[in-house]
């Protein structure tokens, strides 16, 4: 090791985003004039995680962990902490507690598998993944193991799909392996279309080579020499990364024909989505790499049998693929011994919401919500209460106070009316209503759903006009039952998985918060105070001072009032923007 | 398909090249669209019927797959691209007040462009940036953490009117 020190810089997209790169290369030019480039080196890595204090900049070895760090402050890190050693205060998490990033309570009940090389290794240089055995489980694949030997260790290990659904990934796999047929493909699902979700972003722009390195692994066990990536076009780094791992990895001899001297071949192609929900379904993502509209089939057959271009096909998601070469490398037993009966390993959640801190985190299968946003999240933002979370996104449910302390896996979520999904996690607070957050998530469906077949079609449609009607304060008690009935048939009879799901949030906090559906449908209130058309603001007379601040801001001049005497607000012409209500300093203007 | 014929090319030689390297791969058409519109910012008319001969396939079965896919423009954005996301945590946090103040600054509504072409604002889904919700984009640069008054400052610094 010739360097003393190594400075780790986040090149996610978020803190790339939040001045990532000027940040880099102010380091870069701070290092250079101080005459110390032998004694650091720096390294742009992958997502840390820990996106609310973005960017992240940690040095190596002695883990110091600077958060929220700016171009401006290259010069003093350089200056105080690789040429003097000392640390600077100002920058550190929890100021002057001098944390490693093991001791910040944000990763402690974190465990790392699929992101183990996310924030350690440069994803741009396939030297450094190899360093951490990077393409180890290949070589023990090819060398050491039959197809067969395979898949019994991922049945043994437990593997499950990342993707939502949760089928066994070495029962998909020998499904495949066991089709006749002159061409077999491996695809991976990258298109992550579930808003508020950035797992398979991260784990593709961080360590881009452990999903190439999978990949490969199933080629050779089921027999295939072809691979797709199908990656959303809106993750223009993830596909940068990706293309670069996939050149190195030729040129190594780690792709293309006779890997590693055997007389294995196989290869890998991106393939670019274009905004299409539906597509993360895997027979509408098959037509999609066809270049065709991205539509769904009828299963059966599965694509494991029948898939692309017809041909036998193993599907799995990003973060799935990532599980695969360390449960080669490890073992079976080491995986199956982390998480609950029926889900083994890690999961990998985007913690987002109305949560202190934000970000990926990946914690042992079994870890219950409860540990996960007070723990890891530092709980509610704002000292808010917490209302609920939502899992699974547009096909999942809510989770309630009451279910904090279930241990999440598969089943359990299942029971409690959510599911796992790819890992998106919202949490909402107080100020979130319920009727709202279902509204969204309809309207999402509705625009996202192909058309192709009724239920989805038609029945997501009216879901979500009734929805509005109740959010306007002209729904009636029946619309509920409607909403039950229109389920049921959608749940039944359509085709594809986002037909199945998209009454799931209706259903859900249907459930969960019945009182608020009545307070909108019978009060004609909005709890929350999120739905407009049942709001309305008034100045309270013996509070206003008349400052005029509030008419000022008014975007639709309705407020008046003569200056140091109460305002009135004319109700006929309020938007209901609220404006006047965060300008008030008074709190003379009443919400409700 | 003739309607090419008098008028002069759309696609560039680069574009023709992209579509030689791709035309025997099955499931070219997407990647080729893609392509299209990185260069022109929508697939114009004349790209597809161009892109349509070339790969000697029906225009309608183009216009299926651009009508299907939301990344795919039919008309010409702004010269600034504002684009708002409306992943579930930006919602959560006023992405439509962002949306809301947009409009009201530009005077145009979604997925419209302003009279001189300047400017054109639409919501997008998840851009994968929640920790930094709510997010929007100006020609692709992320800007995090917005509030509605930072809005018509974002807009001034690519204003050149």
């Amino acid at each position: 090791m010739a360097y003393k020190n190594y400075i780790l810089v986040c090149a996610g997209t978020a803190c790339e985003s939040s001045k990532g790169v000027a940040l880099y290369e102010a380091l870069e030019k701070e290092l250079k004039e101080r005459g110390v480039e032998a004694e650091a080196q720096l390294v742009k890595t992958g997502c840390f995680g820990f996106c609310e204090q973005g960017p992240i900049v940690k040095i190596l070895p002695d883990e110091t962990f600077y958060v929220k760090v700016g171009p401006e402050h290259a010069k003093e890190i350089v200056s105080e902490h690789i040429v003097k050693g000392r640390k600077v205060e100002a920058l550190l998490y929890d100021k002057g507690q001098a944390k490693t990033a093991d001791e910040i309570e944000f990763y402690q009940k974190q465990q790392r598998i699929v992101l183990r090389n996310c924030g350690v290794i440069n994803p741009e240089y396939i030297d450094e993944y190899i360093a951490r055995d990077g393409y180890a489980a290949l070589e023990k694949v090819l060398f050491e193991m039959t197809p067969d030997d395979v898949i019994d260790e991922l049945k043994a290990a437990g593997l499950r799909g990342r993707g939502g659904a949760g089928f066994p990934t070495g029962l998909k796999w020998s499904f495949t392996k066991n089709a006749q047929s002159d061409q077999k493909y491996v695809v991976c699902n990258a298109d992550e279309g579930d808003p508020g979700a950035y797992m398979d972003r991260s784990t593709a722009e961080g360590d881009p080579h452990s999903i190439l390195e999978a990949m490969t692994i199933a080629g050779y066990t089921v027999g295939a020499n072809q691979g797709f990536i199908y990656i959303r076009a809106e993750y223009p780094l993830a596909i940068e990364r990706l293309e670069n791992a996939i050149a190195q990895a030729r040129e190594y001899g780690l792709l293309g024909n006779n890997i590693l001297g055997t007389d294995f071949s196989f290869d890998i192609e991106l393939r670019l989505g274009a905004g299409a929900f539906v597509c993360g379904e895997e027979t509408a993502l098959l037509a999609s790499i066809e270049g065709k509209r991205g539509m769904p089939i009828p299963r059966p057959p599965f694509p494991a049998v029948k898939g692309l271009w017809g041909k036998p096909t193993v599907i799995n998601n990003v973060e799935t693929w990532a599980n695969v070469p360390m449960i080669i490398l490890k073992g079976s037993t080491w995986f199956s011994s982390i998480g609950t009966a029926t889900s083994k390993g890690t999961k990998v959640f985007a913690l987002t919401g109305k949560i202190n801190n934000s970000g990926l985190i990946e914690v042992p299968m079994g870890t219950t919500l409860r540990e996960i946003i007070y723990d890891i999240g530092g709980g509610i933002k704002g000292g808010k209460k917490f209302k609920a979370a939502q899992t699974g996104g547009p096909s999942g449910g809510v989770i309630t106070e009451e279910f904090l302390d279930t241990p999440i896996d598969y089943e359990s979520l299942q029971s409690i009316g959510s599911m796992m999904g790819s890992g998106g996690m919202i949490v909402m607070d107080e100020d979130d209503c319920m009727i709202d957050v279902t509204k969204f998530y309809l309207e999402f469906t509705v625009d996202e759903s192909c058309g192709k077949c009724a239920p989805c079609r038609i029945g997501g449609r009216t879901n979500y006009n009734i929805l509005d009607k109740i959010s306007k304060g002209q729904g009636t008690m029946e619309d509920l039952e409607k909403l039950k009935d229109l389920a049921q048939a959608m749940r039944k009879a359509s085709l594809c998985g986002l037909g199945q799901t998209a009454p799931n949030p209706v259903m859900s906090t249907m459930k969960y918060f019945a009182d608020e559906y009545r307070a909108h449908i019978i009060d004609k209130k909005c709890p929350a105070g999120k739905c407009k058309d049942l709001l309305s603001y008034t100045i309270i007379e013996d509070k206003c001072v008349g400052c005029t601040a509030c008419a000022r801001v008014c975007p639709v001049s309705c407020i008046s009032g003569e200056v140091k005497k109460p305002h009135e607000i004319d109700q006929s012409k309020c938007i209901k923007c609220g404006q006047c209500f965060g300008k008030c300093k008074f709190d003379a203007i009443l919400k409700g | 398909m003739t309607a090419t014929a008098e008028t002069e090319k759309m696609l560039t030689p680069e574009i023709e090249a992209f579509i030689e390297k791709w035309r025997e791969k099955p499931g070219n058409l997407i990647m080729i669209l893609h392509r299209v519109q990185e260069e022109f910012g929508y697939i114009p008319r004349q790209a597809a019927f161009e892109v349509a001969d070339a790969l000697n396939i029906p225009v309608a079965k183009i216009y299926g797959v651009i009508t299907f896919y939301h990344f795919f423009k039919l008309s010409k954005p702004g010269r600034n691209q504002i684009a708002i996301c409306m992943g579930t945590a930006c919602y959560l946090k006023g992405g439509q007040d962002l949306i809301d103040e947009c409009e009201r600054i530009l005077g145009v509504g979604l997925n419209t462009v302003t009279e001189d072409g300047e400017f054109s604002v639409e919501a997008v889904r998840c851009i994968g940036c929640c920790g930094l919700a709510p997010v929007l984009t100006v020609n692709g640069k992320v800007y995090g953490g917005v509030t509605t008054k930072q809005i018509s400052k974002i807009i001034d610094q690519y204003d050149e009117r």
